[in-house]
């Protein structure tokens, strides 16, 4: 954190997006966490994302629970809607807000203590769900809003600060997505935004539920030696399974892929991902190879990032459940609360 | 790209962009701070140490700090440098017991200097605390050269000059008032060790048409302001016209409103984008109600019954020819009425006093060749300096110019090579006072630039001796000098403690940094998230980061020194740093020739 505020700059020759925005325009308030916290740079490059594809700062609701992570929401998009909730239940309340309005760019931002502890019940089921959100997991493999526990992420050997190793299963959050019918799996590092913010745009413009796992390390609890989360350790072990590269809509594709290697894939929401894959046995599109590549790499001790699966078809959960699809805000009243005249017949069906 | 080299002191003075822009490397915003903290004593100093006179040039430099400010990167208008130098200027204490001691014991060589004004007397302020015995020979009843007697007293009171002149002559130099000195050749016989020559440019242009020579009343701008500072000339005609568009110009039109003109027309052949005029001398002639008559061209002085009764000028119309030179056409010819003409069209060197015969060469200006490192002419001994030197400059450059003869004069008398000058150095101290404090006042003021006040239009006429500007009052530049970034607290960054966490290009608030792999410098500069576009700043590329090889670019451009990046760095890779620029002078060039001695006698 920092004494003074951040001064508000816009130079002449700032980049500026479709609508004549700045980055600037998409930032928030002054981050509060620790200097070099790995959660500012994910941060930094979620205002690039929603720079990059022009979003509307009222198209977008950023949520989150509690912990580091949960604060992030405050620092990016100030002029968006927000919801800080309770520990864990982040995906209830995006839940509600999208039934409420699912025409909005939905964003939660979590940690690995607030999804895969308390909050595992509810990440699991908004996976089952497959709601159309962003799920971001800020991981750091400790709880570090209470002076560094180990958390449900640890991996079996790393030590804390003090140098106690950690001797309990971690959970993979991305395995545990796959394997219950997630449509987006992603994992990044917060250190290399080159990768990570094409993820985010990816993620954003699919349809449906999409996890991205993004390695963050924390700098004042989890960034020694000993630690496998650390900046050092988490560059030396990530090994990037497949490139990803986000094509905007009605854009020219300027590289040249090679199409016997890399796959095209048409994102719902706008836009495509071109994934050039690095492994040759490996196909994003198919689950038990995602599974079975996550599982070999990690038995090696490296850790697979990029787009590790994808599946554009499943509906999501407004097309499962068939919901209304225009926001609530813009049903005439009559139609949405049909007094209890119509609530009385309603309920005779039943009887 | 090779990694930058932040070891060579120039690479952060250029960053410092006054520092870089003042011929003398005036350390300004050391002495902003020093006006900030109070302490108008030690700001006084800081500029003194290397313009020599702080009050003078606090009121009448030519600031080319002004345009080079980073601020008119950031926003409109740069830092009011100038009027808070005169702040300490105005405020300071007694300076007399921190001035350099003069040793009583002298070192045997003596020094001629002609003429009196900024170049010779820096030269004295740098040789006498030497040892140097030194002569002044000034040909006027008082010292100041150009300034005293060009300079109208309404924008620089001779007060001002007398403090500062003074306090060196009463370090012990032999002034010779009413002393001019009629040849070069017989000066040279006599015994000195060296010679300065500080005479300036003090001839001004003619401008010879038909009827010049049947009136009285055309001048020539600085022979006629020089008669009006010395009160030999108290009055002015009623319509008068000056001829120029330079400052010389400014300074004539608004002296002949004090001496009781009631229409003053400046008249410039061509359009005001030309004129070589500052903004800050032409803005006050302007609201004192001169008028600006552009593209005319003057062709004859029209006399009427031997008296001058106006000036025929051909109206002009510029443009660009077919190979893009400007040129002009003639659209009009019109006299315009007048009484008097004043000539600013100018200044030329003259040196009557110097035979030709003695090995000194001139160039086809008639200005002495000089060498623009040593300022030693083509004769062994015999330096230059100012206006003198190279043709009409300004005073700033005049004390630099003083600074580097005095270097040479020294090196000569001690048989030393004049070019074998010491080079500059630097010190690069932390300013970290804890994890979010930094001993300099970070944060980005938003304030804009303040006018300075003014007397009132109805009491600026009453005496050609009221000085206009009143200088900045306490809360004016208790604000102003919050616009300073403290270009000079520099963001020193060591690559081996970096851990590429992004950290400080997130928070930077103006986008000026990049960690991306090594290339050229044309795509690098694509690479910063607001392209780095300004070629004449640097762009400074880290060694090789330890994680993953890459390089931490950094835009020079617009960086605000606000030092989040610092502060958010979790390794204190990046630090901020005051950069302090060792100038080498005279003494240093002393002090640093005895240690030899005394290494050698051990």
């Amino acid at each position: 954190m920092s004494y003074i505020k951040k001064p508000k700059i816009i130079r002449e020759n700032a980049l500026r997006n479709k609508l004549g925005m700045t980055l600037t325009d998409y930032e928030g308030v002054m981050s509060t966490l620790c200097a070099g916290c790995g959660h500012d740079s994910i941060t930094g490059a979620i205002i690039q994302t929603v720079f990059d594809l022009n979003i509307e700062p009222h198209r977008l609701i950023k949520l989150s629970g509690i912990g580091c992570s949960s604060k992030t929401p405050a620092y990016f998009a100030s002029q968006s809607h927000g919801f800080n909730s309770v520990h864990g239940r982040m995906p209830s309340v995006a839940t509600g807000a999208h039934s409420a309005n699912s025409e909005l760019f939905c964003i939660g931002v979590s940690g690995d203590g607030d999804t895969l502890s308390i909050g595992m019940g509810q990440f699991t089921h908004a996976i089952r769900r497959n709601l159309n959100m962003l799920y971001v997991i800020e991981n750091n493999g400790v709880y570090g809003l209470t002076k560094g526990q180990f958390s449900a992420s640890a991996d079996v050997g790393s030590t804390a600060k003090k140098g106690a190793p950690n001797v309990q299963i971690p959970i993979d959050p991305c395995q545990v997505a796959i394997s219950i019918g997630a449509t987006f799996v992603a994992r990044s590092f917060s250190g290399d935004k080159d990768q990570l913010v094409p993820l985010l745009k990816a993620g954003l413009m699919h349809r449906g539920f999409a996890m991205l796992d993004v390695i963050s390390p924390c700098v004042t609890f989890n960034d020694h030696e000993g630690s496998t989360k650390s900046y050092l350790s988490t560059r030396e072990s990530k090994r990037e399974a497949l490139y990803t590269d986000y094509i905007e809509p009605f854009s020219e594709i300027e590289v040249d892929y090679d199409q016997g290697s890399s796959i095209e894939v048409d994102l719902h929401e706008g836009g495509k991902v071109i994934l050039r894959k690095a492994e040759k046995e490996f196909s994003p599109l198919n689950k038990s190879d995602s599974i079975r590549i996550i599982r070999e790499a990690a038995d090696e001790g490296e850790m697979l990032t990029g787009l590790l699966y994808i599946d554009e078809n499943t509906p999501d959960f407004t097309e499962m459940e068939n919901t209304v699809k225009k926001p609530l805000n813009e049903i005439p009243f009559g139609d949405l609360c049909p007094g209890s005249k119509t609530l009385t017949s309603l309920q005779k069906n039943y009887k | 790209m090779q990694p930058t080299d932040t070891k060579d002191p120039q690479y952060y003075h250029k960053v410092v962009d006054c520092q870089w822009g003042c011929p003398a490397h005036t350390d300004v915003p050391a002495y902003i701070r020093h006006i900030a903290q109070g302490e108008f004593t030690q700001a006084y100093m800081v500029n003194r140490e290397s313009n020599v006179f702080p009050g003078i040039l606090g009121r009448v430099c030519d600031r080319p700090c002004e345009p080079a400010c980073r601020r008119v990167r950031v926003e409109e208008e740069p830092v009011a440098i100038c009027r808070l130098k005169r702040v300490a200027g105005d405020l300071k204490g007694d300076i007399k017991e921190l001035l350099p001691s003069i040793p009583d014991k002298k070192n045997g060589k003596k020094i001629a200097i002609v003429g009196g004004g900024c170049a010779s007397l820096t030269v004295a302020n740098d040789l006498l605390p030497i040892g140097y015995e030194v002569d002044i020979f000034e040909s006027l009843p008082v010292m100041g050269g150009l300034i005293r007697s060009n300079i109208p007293k309404f924008r620089l009171p001779p007060e001002v000059i007398d403090e500062e002149f003074n306090i060196i002559v009463e370090q012990g130099a032999n002034l010779y008032l009413n002393h001019p000195i009629e040849s070069m050749k017989e000066l040279l016989k006599e015994s000195y060790d060296a010679f300065f020559i500080g005479t300036g440019a003090p001839k001004g242009r003619e401008l010879d048409l038909p009827g010049r020579n049947d009136t009285d009343e055309v001048h020539i701008g600085i022979s006629w302001l020089e008669s009006v500072a010395f009160e030999h000339i108290e009055k002015v005609g009623k319509k008068v016209l000056i001829i120029g568009g330079g400052n010389t110009a400014m300074d004539c039109c608004r002296t002949s409103l004090r001496l009781g003109a009631d229409n003053v027309k400046v008249m410039y052949r061509g359009t005001r984008d030309r004129m070589k005029s500052s903004d800050w001398e032409l803005e006050p002639a302007l609201e004192e109600n001169v008028e600006l008559v552009l593209n005319h061209s003057p062709d004859e002085y029209v006399i009427e019954d031997g008296k001058l009764v106006g000036m025929r000028f051909s109206v002009l119309d510029w443009f660009k020819d077919e190979k893009g030179k400007l040129t002009s056409k003639k659209i009009d010819d019109v006299v315009i009425p007048c009484d008097t003409v004043i000539l600013a069209i100018g200044q030329e060197n003259s040196f009557p006093w110097v035979e030709r015969d003695i090995g000194l060469e001139f160039d086809q200006w008639e200005v002495p060749i000089v060498d623009p490192v040593t300022y030693q002419s083509t004769i062994k001994g015999l330096f230059f300096g100012g206006d003198a030197a190279f043709g009409p400059k300004n005073i700033i450059e005049a004390v630099e110019h003083g600074h580097q003869a005095a270097i040479s004069i020294h090196k000569y008398c001690e048989n030393q090579a004049l070019t074998d000058r010491l080079e500059y150095g630097m010190n690069l101290v932390t300013e970290k006072m804890g994890l979010h404090e930094w001993s300099y006042s970070n944060d980005y003021g938003y304030e804009n630039r303040l006018e300075v006040p003014t007397v009132p239009m109805n009491e600026r006429f009453k005496d050609i001796n009221i000085e206009v500007e009143m200088g900045f009052e306490p809360g004016q530049f208790q604000q102003e000098v919050e616009r300073c970034l403290n270009c000079d607290i520099q963001t020193d960054f060591a690559a081996n403690l970096c851990i590429e966490c992004d950290a400080c290009i997130d928070i930077c608030p103006v986008n000026c940094l990049m960690i991306t792999e090594n290339d050229d410098e044309e795509s690098l500069r694509k690479k910063i998230k607001t392209p780095a576009d300004n070629l004449e700043q640097d762009l400074f590329v880290s060694e090789d980061l330890p994680h993953t090889g890459r390089v931490m670019l950094k835009d020079e451009d617009v960086c605000i020194h606000c030092g989040l990046c610092a502060e958010r760095c979790p390794t204190a890779a990046w630090d901020m740093k005051k950069f302090t620029l060792k100038v080498p002078y005279a003494l240093d060039e002393a002090n640093s020739t005895n240690t030899n001695a005394t290494k050698k006698a051990v």
